[in-house]
């Protein structure tokens, strides 16, 4: 178990990156390192000053830059949390209890071939993963979806990392990369035997989806082939609450503790 | 530095701050944060004789100030507990209370004679007030008769401080609580959640898949003020006061308000550090106060 920390960060800069999603960079506001996180955790973001918003946001850890000793968190703009989040300004402090939950397996990652896939704000934890994994011996590619490419967050910080493909539901491409129309399950780059693992998150039905597209597979067969990050109402994120749960093949496992990071042969899909 | 010391029914507490039961898990989880010894003590999970895999999702409704949970007491089993969980916690120096729940008297009682033999396990707190169960729960604490029946039943088999919980969902908590005194109550402790629901206009359904839920948080603290001063005049066994206590300040006047310790709850999700805070409030406040114990101000509301 990795230890958790109550931290005020200072704000960085709050960059819009599309119509719903903005990018907040931050860094602890003592100076002090950011604390090892692994890709896939998430933070718990206290909400100040909105008298709408009662309990903290779980938000996915985008990227943790240790030369800038910034930790960017991608967010979407959905509710009364998250509008405030957005209208947070450079220098005003933001306090961040993380790193949270579980994490993507990097176990044995060398040598091998993930497809990270992701849809929306989804996208946010694949980023960092995309590096750890970089960093552990992997070959890392992405494949993003969205309704248009205009609602793709952050494609050219992807690019860095490893190849992108793209599936947008309008047909629009950004140049240079493998866009092709409709969802990310229909991209002919999702092929059985193509990678060695896959790494998803996105919206729930999308998840469903390259489940079922993955769960034939003769490689799911194998721990860890296919991951996928769960999103759900969370009050603790400490694994107190109980509220968080999703039914799994051994019962109620919370999220926040036992995810959000879940094998798929693991959940009742 | 004012004494924090205080007692419930012969339970020696080093400062008035608990933490309440489904709020702090097994403590363990909070180890990062604080420092659990410096606790008076602390209340684990709602704990049956049977497991529970408690209500489907959603278990969860933000509301002003608060929030709606509807749980319903997931739980692996008192011997679970006993065997497994309990062992991890029973060297810390501070006092690890299990709080009971049952849906009939026969597990009440068979889960209190369990706890009973286990040396390390100071006091109990009886659950008779959870909204989120379907048989049982609240159904033994909202009428006077059941309230004593099934303390009176776990009475004679538990025989260390027995606090129990009572629900604010009654037309008066000061009539259960004086019947549970008559029972054998050691103490009780007050508030437990408030019944009720939220509502997803757009979906036209309600947000917990339970439809109605418990309410804590800052929101539930004027209720809770108000049942522990109406308990406080009617029994005379000790008071644990609790419901949306977010800061020192809360705690104070819950112990103005006659309650002899207090349970934090759900200002733990947003604060995990917050009870280290209120003990030292607490202290300061006696301090500034020129009080020298904190039974000073128990009860000491100017009316």
């Amino acid at each position: 178990m990795m230890k958790k920390y109550i931290t005020d960060f200072r704000v960085v800069a709050n960059e819009q990156l599309t119509d719903r999603l903005f990018l907040l960079r931050l860094t602890p506001a003592d100076g002090s390192r950011i604390a090892d996180c692994r890709a896939g955790q998430f933070a718990e973001l206290r909400v100040d000053n909105e008298p709408k918003v009662f309990l903290r946001r779980p938000i996915s850890i985008h990227r943790i830059d240790r030369e800038t000793n910034e930790m960017w968190l991608l967010v979407q703009r959905a509710g009364n949390g998250t509008r405030k989040l957005g209208e947070l300004r450079a220098r005003e402090l933001l306090n961040i209890l993380y790193p949270l939950g579980n994490g993507f397996g990097m176990e044995d990652a060398a040598g091998r071939h993930f497809l990270l896939i992701g849809g929306g704000v989804g996208v946010a934890p694949l980023l960092e993963t995309g590096y750890q994994l970089l960093q552990n011996g992997a070959q890392v590619s992405f494949l993003l979806g969205g309704r248009s490419c205009a609602e793709i967050a952050h494609v050219a910080q992807f690019c860095k990392v490893g190849k992108v493909y793209i599936t947008s539901e309008d047909g629009s491409v950004i140049e240079g990369l493998d866009c092709q129309k409709g969802f990310v399950t229909q991209h002919s780059i999702l092929r059985e035997g193509a990678f060695d693992a896959i790494r998803v998150c996105g919206p729930l039905p999308m998840m469903k989806a390259v489940a079922r597209v993955v769960s034939g597979w003769k490689q799911n067969e194998q721990p860890h082939f296919c991951e996928v990050s769960l999103e759900n109402k969370m009050a603790c994120g400490l694994g107190v609450c109980l509220c968080c749960v999703e039914d799994t093949q051994d019962g109620h496992k919370c999220v926040c503790t036992d995810g959000p990071v879940f094998d798929i042969k693991d959940l009742k899909w | 530095m004012a004494n924090l010391q205080t007692n419930i029914a012969g339970l020696e507490l080093k400062n008035p701050v608990l933490t309440a039961s489904g709020t702090f898990g097994y403590g363990t989880e909070f180890s990062d944060f604080i420092d659990l010894e410096r606790l008076g003590g602390f209340i684990v999970k709602g704990t049956t004789l049977h497991p529970r895999q408690g209500n489907p999702y959603p278990r969860l409704a933000e509301t002003p100030s608060g929030m709606i949970n509807a749980v319903g007491l997931q739980n692996k089993g008192v011997a679970y507990y006993i065997e497994h969980i309990h062992p991890q916690l029973a060297s810390l120096k501070t006092n690890v209370i299990v709080n009971l729940s049952g849906s009939c008297i026969e597990d009440y009682v068979e889960g209190a004679r369990m706890l009973n033999e286990v040396e390390t396990i100071p006091a109990i707190e009886l659950n008779i007030s959870c909204p989120n169960v379907k048989a049982g729960g609240m159904g033994f604490g909202t009428k006077p008769e059941m309230a004593a029946e099934v303390v009176s039943a776990v009475r004679d088999v538990y025989k260390k401080p027995l606090i129990v919980k009572l629900t604010p969902n009654v037309t008066s908590i000061a009539e259960i609580a004086k019947a549970v005194e008559g029972a054998g109550a050691d103490s009780v402790s007050l508030i437990n959640t408030v019944l009720a629901m939220a509502v997803d206009a757009e979906r036209q359904r309600p947000v917990l898949s339970t439809v109605t839920g418990g309410l804590s948080g800052a929101a539930v603290k004027p209720i809770a003020l108000r049942c522990v001063w109406q308990v406080y005049h009617a029994v005379q066994i000790p008071i644990v006061g609790l419901g949306g206590i977010m800061n020192a300040t809360d705690a104070i006047e819950f112990l103005l308000c006659g309650a002899r310790a207090i349970e934090v709850g759900t200002a733990n999700f947003i604060d995990p550090a917050v009870t280290m805070k209120i003990i030292d409030g607490i202290d300061e406040y006696l301090d500034r106060h020129g009080c020298q114990n904190v039974s000073e101000i128990v009860g000491a509301l100017k009316v």
